[in-house]
């Protein structure tokens, strides 16, 4: 059935990797899209990045960081139990620069999943650098190694390979003589700005998957937006990737915090119920 | 006879700004009898009636006492009466043409309709014929519920696509709970689904499945899917962490019960002094649910107050509710803190210097700006139809609004596609886009038959 979970696999400590049923989805999903999902009766919408999709079963594959409440609870979902709703695919699809033969990727912390798509989906020469705080959080390794001609690793704390930022490790890639034809970078808005400034003064091309709060994820709500290129774009339906050299990443990092206080106050309320519910 | 008219009771405004419960509480028999009475049944309202309901008809019923007649005799022409008599701009409409609106106040004719379909609707279902064809119908809004009521009764298997987890359009994220409760509209979508009409939610036409596949497993295709894409002033500061578009606030309260968070999961960004840009009904809607959030409202609106296109009665709650209008404003800036907050807003004064051919005054600036004082600031100046469908589909043809393209029989460019609602008039009414999907649905059954 539709939104039914078939299976699920924990990828470490915090996030989960779902293998979830919609055959619609799954047929019609390109590289790029993404979901939006709703949890339970009461809950909220959040758009989660379509990691991978078998049109022949039917199915759609998510990965989820569990960060704020609603993603801690669809971790806590098992095989069999249904997503109350599950829309998509939504968002333009991402397609290559024509005739790219070598591609570098970016992916740092909660943006390696959906990196991941993208490298797969390349069909040249793939060079893959994946950040994040230490090793339990560097998801998705094996299937990187195995989509990457180069793979390089770091970590904030060198629990894992070089010890320090992406753009530390692909600085070395670029001073030993290597030249893309494109980047793509996927992770925190911090980490993108600070690809896209390095890229830029290089004149390489660089794509960025944007993540900002949305609600309907069709375009209606205009929560999403952000300027582009001196013009307001709706990240749900103009994007999520976009040309980095033009967005406004001050902009996004605003419009980010907008809900800090209430994703605290959520959880906090859903910890107190759970409290009440264990004692009782 | 009395001579005065009758107005419904209202819950006190004290009262209801501190929830989300309906402000009218609609007529007593007696009421609706003493209101009925006035008429003199000429029938000059049925002209402006976009649906061409039997006024004087349902009138005389409710005279009669007759109010089981009255009511069928309103549902000959209108499937939701439940709604049109809550959100009809009757006073550019049927009451309109009154003549007793001439020389006095002209009849309640809404409040009339609603009376009759909150206490005497018939929930019986029609029986139908199967016809052995199958309808697609995309959107339920009014425009999608009415078409998927008339094909089926007509025999058709009929499945609506809904892009949103909830069945209703705009009448459940737009129009707020005090002016239109839920199970108003859940009634009309039960009576749908006992009829066999199959509804599916979440899905996103033109993403989910397309136009092109929906047509291979159907006969026919209607589109109603509205004029969600919400407009923006394109003024600095216009990004800053409270200025939000109408649509977000709407959705975040009405559909994800934003007012009850952290009890539901999604919250909504709040502020103390909000000033609410427009002056159509969703600008009124926005800003009565930022009241009951309880804030401090102001409508900052660039002409005159007689030039709003807001129905009059929610204009006058709004106002009773405390809602301050600021006319012949227009801003022209948001201004923003160190962190990127709102802290104010600066507006421009505006004069009239004409009459526009539509009577609406014309205005221009008088260059004189001040500074309002704001920490919430939500844009409600219009909206046009989405591009989902547009971008995923061929040989249908669109306006330069981004309108699709339909003849007189509503049909669209592209075979066995036909359109109606918002989508093809623009923002228009509920009332239009049910009358448009009537249109429609008889096209549709004169070509396959009924
Ligand atoms: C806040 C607000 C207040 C209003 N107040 C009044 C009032 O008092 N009186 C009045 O007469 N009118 C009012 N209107 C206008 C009125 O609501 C609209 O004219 C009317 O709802 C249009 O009906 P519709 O069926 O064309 O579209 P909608 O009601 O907009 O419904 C369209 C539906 O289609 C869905 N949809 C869109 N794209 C797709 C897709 N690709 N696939 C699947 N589904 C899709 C949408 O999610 C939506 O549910 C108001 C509008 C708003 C926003
Ligand atoms: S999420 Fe609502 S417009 Fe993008």
């Amino acid at each position: 059935m539709r939104n039914t979970i078939v299976s699920k696999e924990n990828l470490s400590e915090d996030v989960c990797s779902f293998i979830v049923e919609h055959p619609e989805i799954a047929s019609h999903y390109e590289p790029g899209q993404f979901v939006i999902v709703r949890v339970h009766e009461k809950g909220e919408r959040i758009p989660l990045t379509i990691v991978d999709a078998d049109p022949e079963k039917g199915t759609i594959r998510l990965v989820v960081q569990g960060v704020g409440l609603t993603s801690k609870l669809m971790n806590q979902m098992k095989a069999g139990d249904r997503l109350i709703d599950l829309l998509g695919p939504l968002g333009r699809p991402f397609h290559f620069p024509a005739d790219a033969k070598k591609g570098l990727f970016v992916g740092g912390g909660l943006g390696i999943a959906p990196l991941y798509p993208k490298v797969k989906h390349f069909e040249g020469e793939r060079h893959v650098t994946l950040g994040a705080k230490d090793a339990s959080h560097l998801i998705l390794q094996k299937e990187m190694k195995a989509a990457s001609f180069r793979l390089t690793l770091c970590t904030d704390d060198g629990s894992l390979g070089e010890k320090g930022l992406v753009t530390h490790a692909m600085q070395r890639l670029f001073d030993s003589g290597e030249s893309f034809d494109f980047c793509v970078a996927i992770g925190p808005l911090v980490m993108m700005k600070a690809v896209v400034e390095a890229n830029k003064a290089l004149g390489l091309p660089t794509f960025v998957s944007l993540n900002p709060i949305m609600v309907d994820g069709t375009g209606m709500c205009g929560g999403c937006r952000f300027e582009y290129d001196g013009e307001v774009k709706f990240a749900c339906v103009d994007g999520p990737v976009f040309d980095g050299f033009k967005v406004n990443f001050h902009d996004l990092l605003v419009r980010s915090r907008q809900y800090e206080k209430h994703e605290c106050r959520a959880l906090e309320h859903y910890r107190e119920k759970k409290s009440k519910k264990e004692s009782l | 006879m009395s001579s005065g008219r009758i107005t419904p009771r209202m819950r006190p405004a004290k009262e209801r700004i501190c929830d989300f419960e309906e402000v009218s509480l609609g007529y007593t028999e007696e009421e609706a009898v003493a209101e009925a009475s006035r008429c003199l049944l000429c029938g000059a309202c049925v002209k402006g009636c976009p649906v061409g309901i039997d006024i004087p008809g349902f009138i005389k019923a409710i005279q009669e006492k007759d109010f089981k007649r009255g009511y069928q005799i309103i549902k000959k022409n209108n499937l939701l009466p439940a709604i049109c008599g809550r959100v009809c701009p009757q006073e550019t409409q049927c009451e309109a043409m009154c003549i007793l609106g001439k020389k006095g106040d002209p009849i309640n004719i809404g409040a009339l309709e609603r009376f009759l379909a909150d206490h005497y609707a018939d929930e019986s279902i029609p029986r139908i014929n199967e016809n052995g064809h199958k309808a697609a119908v995309v959107g339920s809004g009014p425009g999608g519920l009415t078409a998927a009521f008339e094909l089926r009764r007509a025999g058709f298997q009929v499945t609506v696509y809904e892009a949103l987890h909830e069945l209703g359009g705009v009448l459940k994220y737009g129009i707020p709970g005090f002016r239109l409760p839920d199970d108003v509209v859940d009634r009309e979508i039960e009576t749908l689904k006992k009829m066999g009409v199959e509804f599916l939610t979440s899905f996103l036409i033109g993403k989910t499945l397309t136009i092109d596949e929906l047509l291979q497993k159907n006969d026919a295709v209607l589109i109603a899917t509205g004029a969600g894409l919400p407009g923006y002033l394109g003024i600095p500061g216009e990004n800053g962490i409270g200025v939000l578009l109408a649509n977000e606030l709407l959705t975040r309260v009405n559909l994800m019960k934003a007012y009850d968070f952290p009890r539901y999961d999604t919250p909504v960004i709040s502020g103390k002094k909000i000033v609410v840009i427009g002056g159509g009904n969703v600008a009124m809607d926005t800003a009565r649910v930022s009241r009951r959030m309880g804030a401090d409202v102001v409508i900052c609106y660039r002409r005159e107050e007689k030039d709003m296109p807001a129905r009059l009665e929610e204009r006058h709650h709004a106002k009773e509710e405390g809602i301050d209008f600021q006319v012949l404003t227009n801003p022209v800036e948001i201004l923003l803190n160190d962190e990127g907050r709102v802290r104010g807003m600066v507006v421009e004064r505006m004069k009239i210097t004409g009459v526009a051919d539509d009577g609406r005054s014309r205005i221009a600036s008088t260059k004189e700006t001040f500074e309002m004082e704001t920490d919430l600031v939500v844009e409600a100046i219009g909206q046009s139809p989405n591009k989902i469908i547009r971008e995923n589909v061929e040989k249908l043809e669109f306006d330069k609004k981004g309108r699709i393209v339909v003849d007189e029989n509503l049909k669209t460019t592209k075979d066995n596609v036909w359109a109606a609602g918002d989508i093809v008039s623009g923002a228009a009414t509920v009332i239009l886009a049910m009358g448009e999907a009537k249109e429609a649905a008889r096209a549709i059954v004169e070509k396959f038959g009924g």
